[in-house]
């Protein structure tokens, strides 16, 4: 029975097709590789043609469930800004957001469903979870510094990791399970999307982005 | 024994394959694929294993198998039951020789399902025992312990797990593959008393089944996993009680601390139900919550336990609306349900662990501690979110084969019944092309249905061709032979693509890793006896969209095949690229066709193409009026 002080509970959150099931395998893998259980639940299914999906993933001894009650995530990695926004319930007062600022559109947004309104959801997410608390990343910097978007999901976990978002997660844990798990053909890849750290920009208020702030 | 990080689905799998299972057979099917995959993954020499053409199929082969003296597996996820549910029905009765597991999974929700139906509730109409695990390691040491079973017992025994164990993860203590069991089996002994089913077997195999089921109801009140604890301790004299099982269990859990005075029951064998620990458990309660995720099928066992026994326990769940008849259970719905019934927060017992921490807001308010109250209304209003109703994706050769018939038949009054299968999310605007879907195959003969009452529509029936396999030939045949007059569309993309690319017969590959001759879908539809089957690319616009035309215009029942891989399997490595001085900005290719890596600026209109997501297909190429978009390859 629970008293939440010990586990790490994180929501990795984003559009299906954007790897979070391999996100969390990796977290898993890393925080394994501390000697930590983890138990995780991920979304496999029609979800995963475009829709919204998320990972809950726990971290240490404290945890029944595999999923994660709301309000009490210590963390969301988001690999899309509106996703972020989807699962802020989660989140626990004083908890941490990461997230890419790159917006995946849905088809719906153009045939006649809600508009997808950036500006309006970063500057959202900058009041409610609070300037100490979010880390932007810069997802075309990103993109144009690995020449691929296809590993922004690793980009993510490394923000994540140096923001300090993943509990005992440290980027060094992540690289090994990186070596562990991911295939020689993307390792080299991977390890560089792991390592990029300062693509990090913070929201201000109108939702902008604003350079230079490496949070660690 | 060693320790892995598990899927749930995984772990059952090496938990069959460290019980010495011999035969595996199932249909892919969410939340329950990954199970037959990681045996194929795992399986030693000698162990056999296959993708069926559906799931009666499956469950026959594995019926065959342990006729035999073999352990067998049939795998499927729960609406796979109802298509396997004519052997097994009949299996109750005959039984089995070596242990047969039925491994079906539920699907609360449901996430990726047609229906919310509880297998549990299959099993007592099937008369067989069923376990139900609460984690991926229990689901783990349940294949054993259930193969076990179904040999002593000679009858198959169902493990239903749900969704989040079977695609939870967890650090699973496992045997080392060194030390999994390997079995002889006897082989097929003839004896037309036991195997044969007639009346008179029938009457004998009834009144056996209903004494063992009684006999066995009690030997498991002694199952390990049906448990009663109490959060106070052994000692204490709780008055409430909660009844529980599965995933639902470690909700509870979740929820419960050592200052709750509780008693909790948890039944992982929900037929035969354990009525005998269910009365301990009862005994000096006053109140009883059941927490199940589907059919409230431990608090209906409970209150027949109190009324058998003359007990005056308030028996409370879904029946009582004190847990929501129909869904998912969630950490927080269970634990608003804890909080009312142990009646937490009212008095000194303090919040409970759930009530710490905002809920959504569009979730029913549980008192927030008063710490949250401000935060809770200093709260920004939330923006409008996109909706992400799923979609086919960028390149999908599906979105074609829907455009070309939709262009075919526009302004002539149409009927389009879908099927299952990825192509059921041609429903989607701007296509919007899903009429109908019910369940596997049943398009093909909807469509008839709705001619004979409507006979001047144009009747189409779309069915991807593991679909096609699985349970579409029938349906062909009824309505060729009954003289249906109908377009049948196949959509044939080489695999099964919306559970996870599985081989069906038309691929070529087995689960065996042999390449074989493929079923050929054209001489199926020639063999039945249909003169009109036309195979085409979708992919090539004008020459898709002239078949169509022409093929509808036929007598009778005609066949178009849309052939042209699922861009997941075949990757595609050709981009195409709007040019923004051609591009007017008509946006006819987002209204069209909606192709996900088409994404419009909010500000100048003009359409740009998201490279990450586009494979290619040329399909927005041609039907672009300026001629602006380029670059892409056609496979
Ligand atoms: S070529 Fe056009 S329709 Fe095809 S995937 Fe690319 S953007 Fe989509
Ligand atoms: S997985 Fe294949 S068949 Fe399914 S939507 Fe994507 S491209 Fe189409």
């Amino acid at each position: 029975m629970s008293n939440g002080a010990m586990s790490t509970d994180i929501i990795l959150a984003g559009v299906g097709g954007q790897g979070a099931v391999l996100a969390s395998k990796l977290l898993a893998r890393a925080a394994m590789g501390r000697g930590l259980p983890v138990k995780t639940a991920e979304t496999i299914g029609m979800a995963q043609r475009g829709g919204s999906v998320f990972s809950h993933v726990r971290l240490g001894e404290d945890s029944s469930s595999p999923l994660i009650g709301r309000g009490r995530a210590d963390a969301i990695v988001a690999f899309e800004p509106a996703e972020a926004v989807r699962q802020l319930s989660f989140l626990r007062p004083g908890g941490r957001v990461v997230t890419s600022d790159a917006p995946v559109v849905p088809v719906s947004a153009a045939t006649g469903g809600p508009a997808y309104d950036l500006p309006a959801i970063m500057s959202y997410l900058h009041e409610r979870v609070g300037e100490k608390n979010l880390a932007v990343v810069d997802a075309a910097a990103a993109e144009a510094e690995l020449g691929t978007a296809r590993v922004l999901n690793v980009v993510l976990l490394g923000a994540a990791a140096r923001a300090g978002a993943l509990g005992p997660v440290t980027l060094d844990d992540l690289a090994a399970a990186v070596r562990a798990i991911v295939s020689p053909r993307f390792l080299d890849l991977d390890l560089r999307a792991l390592s990029i750290g300062d693509v990090f920009f913070r929201a201000d208020k109108k939702g902008q982005v604003l350079r230079g702030w490496p949070m660690k | 024994m060693h320790r892995e990080f598990l899927m749930g689905n995984e772990a059952m799998a090496v938990g069959a394959l460290a019980a010495g299972v011999n035969v595996v057979a199932g249909y892919p099917g969410t939340p329950s694929t990954e199970v037959l995959e990681t045996v194929a993954r795992r399986r030693p020499e000698g162990v056999y294993v296959e993708w069926s053409v559906n799931e009666k199929a499956a469950l026959e082969v594995a019926a065959g198998a342990a006729y035999a003296g073999a352990r067998a597996l049939v795998t499927m996820k729960q609406v796979g039951l109802n298509v396997a549910s004519d052997p097994l029905m009949s299996l109750s009765y005959i039984g089995v020789k070596g242990g047969m597991v039925v491994l079906v999974a539920d699907d609360p929700g449901p996430i990726s399902s047609q229906t919310e139906q509880d297998t549990r509730t299959f099993a007592a109409y099937a008369k067989l025992p069923v376990l139900d695990p609460s984690s991926p390691s229990e689901a783990y040491a349940m294949m054993g312990e259930a193969f076990d079973l179904s040999e002593e017992l000679a009858c198959p025994v169902i493990v239903r797990p749900t969704t989040r164990v079977d695609h939870g993860y967890e650090d699973v203590e496992v045997a080392d593959a060194c030390d999994w069991a390997h079995r002889e089996p006897e082989g097929f002994v003839r004896d037309p008393s036991r195997w044969v089913i007639f009346p008179a077997l029938s009457v004998r195999a009834h009144a056996a089944i209903e004494k063992r089921d009684a006999s066995l109801a009690e030997r498991l009140s002694g199952y390990a996993r049906n448990t009663v604890r109490q959060t106070a301790g052994p000692d204490a004299r709780p008055r409430l009680g909660i009844a529980t099982h599965g995933i639902s269990a470690t909700y509870v859990a979740e929820n419960l601390s050592e200052k709750d005075d509780v008693r909790v029951l948890r039944v992982a064998t929900p037929y035969p139900f354990p009525e005998h620990l269910a009365a301990d458990f009862l005994d000096g309660l006053d109140e009883v919550l059941c927490v199940e995720e589907l059919d409230p099928v431990i608090e209906r066992a409970l209150i027949a336990t109190c009324g058998r026994r003359g007990l005056t326990v308030k028996i409370r769940g879904k029946l009582t609306s004190d847990i929501q008849p129909s869904g998912e259970n969630t950490v927080e719905s269970v634990g608003r349900a804890l909080d009312a019934f142990l009646r937490r927060g009212e008095g000194p017992a303090g919040p409970s662990p759930c009530s710490n921490g905002p809920l959504r807001t569009d979730e029913p308010q549980a008192r927030p501690a008063h710490a949250e109250l401000r935060a809770e209304k200093d709260r920004p209003t939330p923006p409008q979110l996109p909706i992400r109703p799923p979609v086919l994706c960028a390149g999908c050769p599906h979105r074609a084969s829907f455009y070309a018939v939709k262009c075919a038949m526009r302004g002539k009054k149409t009927l389009f019944c879908g099927d299952i299968g990825c192509y059921t999310l041609g429903n989607a605007k701007p296509l919007d092309m899903v009429d109908t879907c019910l369940c596997m195959g049943a398009g093909i003969n909807i469509a008839q249905g709705v001619t004979h009452v409507e006979p001047d529509t144009a009747a189409f029936a779309f069915v991807g061709d593991s679909t096609f396999f699985a349970s579409g030939i029938t349906g062909v045949v009824n309505a060729f032979y009954n003289q249906a007059d109908m377009t049948l569309v196949v959509l044939d993309n080489s695999t099964t693509a919306m559970t996870g690319h599985q081989p069906h017969p038309g691929t070529g590959r087995t689960m065996m890793g042999q390449v074989v001759e493929k079923v050929s879908v054209e001489r199926v539809l020639l063999a039945i006896g249909l003169t009109v089957v036309e195979t085409v690319d979708p992919l090539d616009h004008e020459r898709a969209v002239e078949t169509v035309r022409r093929v509808a215009d036929e007598p009778g029942v005609k066949a178009i095949i849309f052939r042209s891989p699922c861009v997941v399997l075949a990757r595609p490595q050709a981009r195409s690229a709007v040019d923004a001085e051609k591009c007017v900005g008509c946006q006819r290719c987002v209204r069209e066709l909606g192709c996900p890596a088409l994404v419009p600026d909010a500000s100048t209109g003009k359409v740009r193409i998201d490279a990450a997501q586009c494979t290619g297909c040329t399909l927005c190429e041609q039907i672009c009026p300026t001629h602006a978009i380029s670059g892409g390859e056609r496979l």
